[in-house]
């Protein structure tokens, strides 16, 4: 083989390899990188109806493909993002949508949980008032019951504890 | 307030909500999580117009059905729970109380027609929906599924997974007669 021949062959070889490789992956049929950020951004707002904990952007289920393909196919047809919303919703409902919108049968989701917050702090409040009311009128000093800790702290037990104590020990005996 | 009131009170609300936060529980734990209920009840069924799978020459579209009351059982020859409710569809389709059409969804026509040759044909007729298109028309997104059309052509009844017995006996069948009417 002659050296002109050789570099023929090989500049041969790498097109029907680059041939192949393209051929293997199709150029998206959108090359702007502007759509690609727009188609992305929309895939990870949509949840994959089949692993429902995914969004169509991370799923690889089979369905998901064919949405993205379809999700695609409106954009190049100049649909705009809440056209495609929308459309997808008209089939899957507003579960496909990872941000519920807001409307009657969402309001206990969307303000529930301020409800609840406020809810919350009201009893929490209350329960401040009255325990302050109740250390407010409650006696700060109980003279029996400082007696007591301090013959509790000098290790002095009270007069009545021995019989206690005494009935205490015999009980378990008297059960044997 | 009195004594006993305030008592009363302080037992009684967070028994409450307590009562309502496990009905809730209780309500949630029954439910399917994967049944998605379908936008598309009471709503016209989406038009479709589709090759036959026992008949590549003819088509089969919503239009031809108007006035009947049918189902569309979206099937597939890759389905394993497709096997499961296919003795309760042959079963229906021997009764004749309504036709069952078949959407053959993203499968090859060798392998669908073998596997109804191999287990059963309840299918008035089956339409090829090879790339899913009409499937996502429906809100296929989880085969088999089974949607019940009514003479105007509005969907509804849908069923998620597959057919059985309670859901035929209890809802399907009594609409459909209700439908027929």
């Amino acid at each position: 083989m002659t050296p002109r021949g050789r570099i023929g062959a090989w500049l041969a070889m790498i097109a029907i390899v680059a041939g192949g490789a393209l051929a293997a992956d199709p150029p998206p049929a959108a090359p702007s990188p502007a759509l690609e950020a727009r188609l992305k951004n929309l895939e990870t707002e949509l949840r994959c109806l089949v692993c429902q904990n995914q969004t169509l952007a991370d799923s690889n289920a089979d369905l998901a493909g064919d949405l993205r393909r379809e999700v695609r196919e409106l954009a190049l047809a100049g649909r705009n993002d809440a056209e495609i919303r929308d459309y997808l919703v008209a089939r899957y409902g507003d579960f496909v949508l990872y941000d519920p919108p807001l409307k009657r049968t969402t309001w206990l989701l969307w303000f529930g949980p301020f409800v609840l917050l406020v809810g919350g702090g009201i009893v929490w409040w209350q329960v401040l008032q009255r325990r302050q009311r109740a250390s407010a009128s409650a006696p700060t000093h109980d003279a029996a019951a400082e007696a007591r800790a301090r013959a509790l702290l000098e290790d002095e037990p009270p007069a009545s504890s021995p019989a206690r104590d005494a009935t205490a020990r015999t009980a378990p005996r008297r059960k044997r | 307030m009195t004594g006993s009131s305030t008592k009363l009170l302080r037992w009684s609300i967070p028994l409450a909500v307590f009562v309502v936060l496990l009905a809730f529980l209780w309500v949630g734990l029954g439910r399917d999580p994967r049944e998605v209920p379908s936008p598309l009840i009471g709503k016209p069924a989406p038009a479709f117009q589709l090759v036959q799978l026992h008949d590549p020459g003819k088509t089969l579209a919503t239009s031809d059905l108007k006035g009947k009351v049918w189902l569309l059982n979206v099937w597939a020859s890759w389905c394993v729970s497709c096997r499961v409710e296919h003795p309760l569809l042959l079963q229906l389709a021997r009764t004749n109380v309504v036709p069952v059409y078949g959407l053959d969804y993203k499968d090859k026509a060798d392998d669908a027609l073998a596997w109804l040759a191999q287990h059963g044909n309840p299918y008035t007729a089956s339409i090829v929906d090879s790339d899913g298109k009409v499937g996502i028309d429906y809100g296929v997104y989880g085969v088999p599924e089974t949607f019940l059309i009514d003479k105007a052509g509005v969907v509804r009844y849908k069923q998620i997974g597959p057919l059985t017995v309670e859901a035929l006996q209890q809802k399907i069948l009594p609409l459909v007669r209700q439908l027929q009417q």
